[in-house]
């Protein structure tokens, strides 16, 4: 098994990318994938710990993590598909009407 | 004195409530019902009001007679702050039920006789959908006065001095719209207003100084502590006695503050009975026997309060004597008798001041009625008189109607208002101290005491009991007596039962209510010393009760000489104008005191350089300056606002870029921890 922190390096440099797509881009859906990366990023860390130590906690959670993640995109997608037939686009710049 | 709780005593006690409630009940009634029931109902149930609340205050004198120890019903918290607490209580003793009695008892035989007296006068001035109205403000006042004489701490007691000061506004300005120029009334009731201000900023400083040094409003830490706080220094007790002493001032109409009662007697002649004659206006003497362990420690507050009042007593009696209207005599002589009053209390004759209280409360409510009564027999009669002339029933009195309560207009009414005349006459010798009747007893009282402290005093209060019985029998004489001076005179007529009838029962009490302190066995004193300690026994002075009724029957007798030998022409000056000349233009313009107030006070507010004193506050230190600070504060608010909200502009990456922020700001504490 490669060292610990390849696995960990690897999971940062996944959360990263991900926070950036989240900050960066404008359509909901890369926005979306994006968030999904950094979710992987944390499960990626909690399985290699859970290797690391010999324990099965951690890959429970991410059995979990993955389980509440479908969910969320499951109701995100349909939010997707209502603001699309509302506003006819899903670039989040043009859902500011909610502001100070 | 040990203060008990009622539910330790007799929770019967508890009935001190339904004396303020009762009234209130009455205002429920009246308001809801709106006058629904028929014309008078408004009347009846104020009476009713007001009498329930008197048959209360009788059971809580029985009770108090059985138990004579001060009890403190609490009904509930209202502010605690600190180590200040503050409770809406009520005290029962000796003291708050003699005044209860009074103010109920009068107050119950002034709103019968206003059923019948305001019908009349609501036709006369002619607005009768006023009616309901003067119950309600009638009632509200019994509201305020019982609030004010059952209050266990000096901060309920301010509610109630504050509400009676309201009511008193209100019903002297009851017809807002008439009076001299049409403005006449509603200046007079905001005079009135305006200096009891003055004397509640005294209260108010009082209550402050009493707040900060005592950390407690209840009569019962203040007295009880009272001893303390002369040791540490003595100038306090003086400052909060002395404050007090203002605010008596204001309310009780006495040097230099008494100049809003003559005005007030512009309200309705019940009014001045019930609110400006026997109760209200004494609340300032009640004040001072509440607060007798403060002034029994500071002997030169008391002493200047004893100045005060003999010097009003004098002053108000020279004024009483120049006096045309009616009611304005009257008015003179109740800051004249409120004089005698405050000026026993200020020399520590405290059962003296409150015996004359009450017997004043019976005779002089009795002489105002009479004179409203002799009013309104005035304008039936001008009724009368002008239907004679022109042929047909008038509705209103002729246009070149005099006024019904100038006493130049009078004359001979013995005859044609016979019930009228005996009741008035027997108010009128109460008054003088002529020798079986109330006021003998209690003014002899006062004199004797004064004739224990000093002799300046004395000699002061017995010259005032010389001009009292003058100018009584002035008036007596004037109105009365001789032939009718006019026309209206001529034609005037005895008022209806429910005029008549209270009118007798409160000569009665004026007759009888010497018994309550008789010389030799003085039940007023015993059943005061539960509540007012110290008491010293006043003695009874067999050269002062001679010296005083020879001085009445003098005063009366030069009366007849001055007024009733030689009868008098509706033009003619007053005789004493002839005779002594400066003498009565000095007091008929009150030794121009008055006039300074105008002088000093009154005319520079709109001058310079007061008005550029005002301006300058109003304009530069109020708008600019004052209100600049709250202007300031809210901008500053404003831009903190905008500042903030540039940070909610919509985007949900910056939401995200906040968070992340928040994260690594968190992450970065928990990692250098």
């Amino acid at each position: 098994m490669a060292p610990l922190s390849y696995y960990l390096a690897l999971a940062g440099i996944m959360f990263i990318l991900g926070i950036m797509g989240v900050l960066l881009r404008r359509n909901a859906l890369v926005i979306f994938m994006s968030l999904e990366l950094m979710f992987n990023a944390a499960n990626l860390v909690f399985i290699s710990f859970s290797a690391y130590h010999r324990l099965l906690d951690g890959q429970l959670f991410v059995f979990f993590v993955m389980a509440v993640a479908a969910v969320e995109v499951a109701v995100g997608l349909a939010l997707m598909v209502m603001i699309y037939r509302d506003r006819l686009t899903i670039d989040i710049d043009q859902l500011n009407s909610l502001k100070g | 004195m040990p203060v008990s709780d009622p539910s330790l005593v007799n929770p019967a006690f508890n009935l001190v409530r339904w004396v303020i409630l009762c009234p209130l009940a009455g205002i429920a009634l009246n308001l809801l019902l709106g006058g629904s029931l028929g014309k008078r109902t408004a009347g009846v149930v104020a009476s009713l009001a007001a009498g329930a609340s008197f048959v209360c205050s009788v059971i809580l004198a029985l009770m108090v007679y059985q138990y004579p120890e001060p009890v403190a019903v609490t009904l509930g918290d209202w502010m605690t702050a600190g180590r200040l607490d503050i409770p809406w209580s009520f005290r029962i003793d000796t003291l708050s039920v003699t005044m209860m009695l009074v103010v109920s008892g009068v107050g119950t035989l002034i709103h019968i006789y206003a059923i019948g007296y305001m019908a009349d006068d609501v036709q006369h001035q002619g607005d009768p959908s006023r009616y309901d109205r003067f119950f309600l403000f009638f009632n509200l006042f019994i509201l305020a006065m019982m609030v004010l004489v059952t209050a266990n701490n000096y901060l309920v007691m301010f509610i109630g001095w504050e509400g009676v000061g309201l009511c008193s506004y209100l019903l002297i300005g009851f017809w807002f719209e008439k009076g001299e120029n049409g403005i006449g009334n509603a200046l007079a009731a905001k005079k009135a207003f305006v200096v009891n201000r003055i004397g509640d900023v005294g209260m108010l400083l009082a209550l402050f100084l009493i707040i900060w040094l005592f950390g407690s409003v209840s009569f019962e830490d203040v007295f009880n502590n009272a001893e303390q706080l002369l040791q540490i220094n003595p100038i306090f007790l003086t400052l909060i006695t002395l404050f007090l002493l203002v605010a008596v001032t204001g309310k009780s109409a006495q040097l230099p503050l008494y100049i809003w009662l003559p005005d007030a007697m512009a309200g309705p002649t019940p009014v001045s009975a019930l609110i400006h004659a026997a109760t209200m206006v004494t609340a300032g003497v009640y004040l001072i026997a509440r607060s007798a362990p403060l002034f029994s420690l500071a002997p030169q507050s008391g002493a200047v309060v004893m100045w005060v009042g003999a010097l009003t007593a004098l002053f108000a009696a020279g004024v009483a004597l120049t006096q045309w209207d009616i009611k304005k005599v009257l008015a003179y002589s109740t800051i004249s008798q409120l004089g005698y009053m405050v000026a026993a209390v200020g020399m520590g004759a405290y059962v003296a001041g409150m015996f004359h209280l009450v017997t004043h409360a019976f005779f002089k409510a009795l002489l105002f009625l009479a004179a409203g009564s002799v009013i309104q027999g005035l304008e039936r009669g001008a009724v009368h008189a002008g239907a004679a002339e022109e042929g047909q029933d008038a509705v209103h009195p002729p246009a070149h109607g005099i006024d019904p309560q100038d006493m130049r207009s009078m004359g001979g009414l013995r005859e044609r208002m016979p019930v009228t005349f005996w009741v008035f006459l027997i108010g009128a010798l109460a008054l003088s101290g002529i020798a079986p009747l109330a006021g003998f007893f209690s003014k002899d009282e006062i004199l004797a005491a004064a004739s224990h402290t000093s002799p300046w005093i004395y000699i002061i209060l017995a010259a005032s009991a010389f001009l009292t019985a003058f100018y009584m029998g002035r008036q007596l004489l004037l109105v009365f007596f001789g032939q009718p001076r006019t026309e209206e005179a001529r034609s005037a007529s005895e008022s209806k039962a429910i005029i008549t009838v209270p009118l007798i029962i409160l000569a009665i009490l004026s007759v009888i209510g010497g018994i309550l302190n008789l010389p030799g066995m003085h039940w007023l004193q015993t059943w005061l010393e539960y509540s007012i300690q110290p008491l010293e026994a006043e003695g009874f002075v067999g050269w002062v009760a001679l010296a005083s009724v020879g001085l009445s029957v003098l005063g009366l007798l030069l009366a007849w000489l001055v007024y009733g030998k030689r009868q008098m022409r509706l033009t003619d000056p007053d005789p004493l104008e002839t005779e002594a000349g400066f003498l009565f233009r000095g007091l008929s313009r009150k030794w121009w005191l008055e006039d300074l107030y105008d002088y000093l006070i009154v005319k520079p507010y709109g001058k310079d350089p007061f008005a550029s004193f005002t301006g300058w506050m109003a304009g530069a230190m109020d708008l600019k300056f004052i209100d600049n600070i709250s202007h300031a504060l809210a901008w500053l608010a404003r831009q903190l606002g905008r500042l903030f909200g540039m940070l909610e502009n919509g985007y949900v990456r910056s939401y995200a870029l906040y968070f992340l922020g928040g994260v690594v700001v968190i992450f970065l504490l928990l990692l250098s921890r």
